[in-house]
């Protein structure tokens, strides 16, 4: 296994007390393979890939307990030293907003470059070919002419091709897309979509896609882990989950997509608000909003249990579920 | 058929560029919006789609008068809004209100909430008596699902979806006749946006309200619309009926949105013919001469470069013996489905204004029965130039 995260619990300490961000995650991903993390905000999914690449702010971050496997080791015995190594050649990162993600004093070469005079200790002039060299590969076109450039002189979606040739330049096993194409235009999006896919199939890369879109997720996902409040409550291979979701928050989101056959009718709607982590409920943390919670649900927090080969569900009334 | 409370006629705004500091000069323009036309039935929702910068947004701003348009009409029952000004200009604008896209930052955070939805009344004192207003506010809390005791607290204490009930609030505080909603959901986390979608839908059979609904998500606008018009660098390349956009579209730039929208199900990765665009939308303040999408389309001949396509009916699609559709008028019309064309047969459902030479049908989005069953035999077009294979895979 690429990856493995282990019972992962993260907290932040805020002025109105401890916020439980992460509350014991665990997901693995193999090498050529894709797991979608499908979660509304707050859920952290953002904050799970963040302690995965070490860039969690700590303070006020802190990593309360659990393992993360990278090929074998645990990165949170690591010293800040090796984990540098690991970060950018082992497994690199694509942001969101890749306007504010790049440096706007420096030309987008002297940034891929500096890929290569930090971990590679090429020379500059050898790190500006490789820039050139890497922006072809993600296909901007006039590489040569336009390495000079500013991020601010490209377009969003060249901007967001940049990002992937920065996480690329090295060649790192495993990628994590954090919201990679939400701010993007959807023409533009299924570009950069099937480039990043292109290019994991070439150099048989992990890929983590953190994302609320269900729709990217149908494209191109091998198996998702869906989270809410902290914990995944469900994970499944992509068919599975899309066919029959064995939990009722999977089930609300898929529900509440507008289909043809219900045009001019209520859509669903998964009814409340996602939890304030402060206060997390007590049990399952979906109950209040969930149109099967009864008494069990509130007492006690359901377990991520394997409810099927490769599929696990944290609601005790799964069967329910898949069955309704 | 109902009469149109609103329409548009060639709405043209051009934001100018100017170079110097002591004697500014124009050296150019953005043309933002450059001559679109529709109309607004009452009751209906008019969805417009498109990707950013198309001057979807800049519609809007003009249909409620926070831009004046460089050129054209907006006819509010009749009368032309644009000339306006003064007292009748306050009077229209009560009808039309407006309801933005992010609810973090349309809130003046040092207002309570009920100063926010109150403060259209002191512009309009008459719609609610001094004396009256609390209870109005409370009454619009309750309209749009939020607790009538919430009136003291202030935007920050509340979460996205129940700011965007805020701003909707505010927007019916005046008891409008058209809201103009501007990516309504779209800053919204997915398990609240299906409330938000599904309030609108309520109010506006409680109030007989008309929306333009602005969005770029296409099957949240598929859902709620009766119209759907589709924007490409500041014009309509496309209108019609829902099922018209969605299941015949004609226009390739429609074919290509669409075909680019990522479909909520695994089983259609196989079934699915995407068209991926190469490049860039051009800039506004440089669009390309002709057809402004000739410059990303696979279907580009050298007539585009020559020649703006109009918004009409294309010739193929036409009923044999109906009147030439040129006029955008007549065009509007017969997209739709409870106008007979002049002949009394049923139109093809391709029959609907698109502004492209060569527009011919092409389904993108798969129905409800073609995902289990192999894919459809490629339609047939019924005119028109052969596709010269499939867009260039860049």
């Amino acid at each position: 296994m690429l990856l493995e995260v282990r019972d992962l619990h993260v907290e932040f300490r805020t002025r109105d007390g401890v916020a439980k961000a992460v509350n014991g995650v665990n997901y693995s991903v193999a090498e050529g393979e894709t797991l979608a993390v499908l979660g509304e905000s707050g859920s952290g999914k953002s904050v799970t890939a963040q302690a995965v690449m070490g860039i969690l702010d700590t303070p006020p971050g802190r990593i309360a307990g659990g393992e993360i496997l990278f090929k074998g080791k645990d990165l949170l015995k690591m010293k800040e030293d090796e984990r540098r190594k690991i970060r950018g050649a082992g497994m690199a990162m694509i942001f969101q907003d890749a306007l504010s993600s790049l440096n706007p004093v420096l030309s987008v070469g002297a940034q891929l470059g500096e890929m290569y005079e930090v971990h590679r200790g090429m020379s500059r002039k050898a790190a500006r070919a490789k820039a050139v060299e890497l922006m072809e590969r993600v296909r901007i076109p006039a590489a040569r002419e336009r390495v000079g450039d500013y991020p601010h002189q490209f377009s969003g979606g060249m901007r967001q091709r940049i990002m992937i040739a920065m996480a690329l330049a090295l060649e790192p096993s495993l990628i994590i897309a954090d919201e990679p194409t939400t701010a993007l235009d959807v023409t533009v999006q299924a570009q950069v979509m099937d480039l990043l896919a292109e290019l994991q199939r070439e150099l048989n890369m992990g890929l983590i896609l953190i994302t609320h879109d269900l729709g990217v997720v149908a494209d191109v996902a091998d198996k998702i882990a869906v989270m809410y409040a902290g914990r995944i409550v469900e994970s499944a291979p992509v068919h599975e989950i899309y066919a029959a979701p064995a939990h009722p928050y999977t089930r609300g989101l898929l529900d509440s997509i507008p289909r043809l056959d219900q045009k001019g009718q209520e859509l669903y709607a998964i009814k409340g608000l996602p939890p304030n982590l402060l206060a997390i409920p007590p049990g399952c943390a979906f109950n209040p909003r969930c149109p099967m919670a009864r008494a069990a649900c509130r007492a006690e927090v359901p377990p991520l249990a394997e409810v099927a080969p490769d599929r696990a569900s944290a609601c005790f009334f799964w069967k329910e579920c898949v069955g309704a | 058929m109902p009469e149109p409370i609103l329409e548009v006629r060639d709405l043209v705004k051009h934001y100018p560029l100017t170079q110097g500091i002591l004697f500014r000069r124009q050296i150019g323009a953005v043309k933002a919006v450059d001559g679109v036309s529709f109309e607004l039935r009452a009751g209906e929702t008019l969805g417009i789609v498109g990707e950013s910068g198309c001057g979807k947004s800049t519609v809007a701003k003009m249909l409620v008068n926070l831009e004046r348009p460089t050129a054209g009409s907006i006819a509010y029952k009749g009368e032309d809004i644009t000339k306006l000004s003064g007292r009748a200009l306050k009077a229209v604008r009560r009808n039309i209100q407006m309801v933005f896209q992010d609810p973090y930052t349309s809130l003046n955070p040092r207002m309570t909430v009920g100063d926010i939805i109150g403060e259209p009344f002191d512009i309009h004192p008459e719609v609610a008596p001094k004396g009256d207003r609390r209870r109005k506010v409370q009454e619009l809390l309750d309209v749009v699902g939020l607790n009538p005791e919430y009136i003291n607290r202030y935007p920050h204490q509340f979460s996205g979806g129940q700011r965007q009930r805020i701003g909707i609030a505010r927007g019916l505080a005046l008891r409008p006749e058209i809201i103009v909603a501007d990516e309504p959901v779209s800053a919204l986390d997915v398990s609240v946006q299906a409330q938000v979608v599904n309030l609108l839908a309520r109010l506006q059979s409680e109030f007989r309200l008309s929306y333009v609904f602005i969005a770029h998500d296409l099957s949240i606008v598929r859902h709620i619309s009766d119209r759907v018009g589709v924007m490409y660098l500041g014009r309509v390349v496309e209108i019609g009926t829902d099922t018209q956009i969605y299941d015949h579209p004609t226009h390739p730039y429609t074919q290509a949105l669409l075909s680019a929208v990522p479909v909520p199900d695994p089983l259609a990765r196989a079934h699915r013919e995407r068209i991926i665009l190469t490049g860039d939308v051009p800039s506004p303040a440089n669009p390309p001469s002709g057809c402004p999408f000739r410059t990303r389309c696979w279907k580009a001949e050298e007539r585009c470069a020559k020649e703006v396509p109009l918004l009409a009916v294309p010739e193929a699609f036409r009923p044999e013996g109906a009147a030439d559709p040129a006029a955008d008028r007549a065009a509007d019309r017969a997209a739709d489905p409870a106008v007979e064309p002049a002949a009394g047969r049923t139109a093809h459902p391709a029959a609907h204004p698109s502004a492209c030479h060569f527009a011919a049908e092409k389904r993108v989005v798969p129905g409800p029965g073609d995902l289990a069953a192999p894919p459809a035999p490629p339609p047939v077009r019924p005119d028109g130039p052969d596709v010269p294979g499939s867009p260039s895979k860049e």
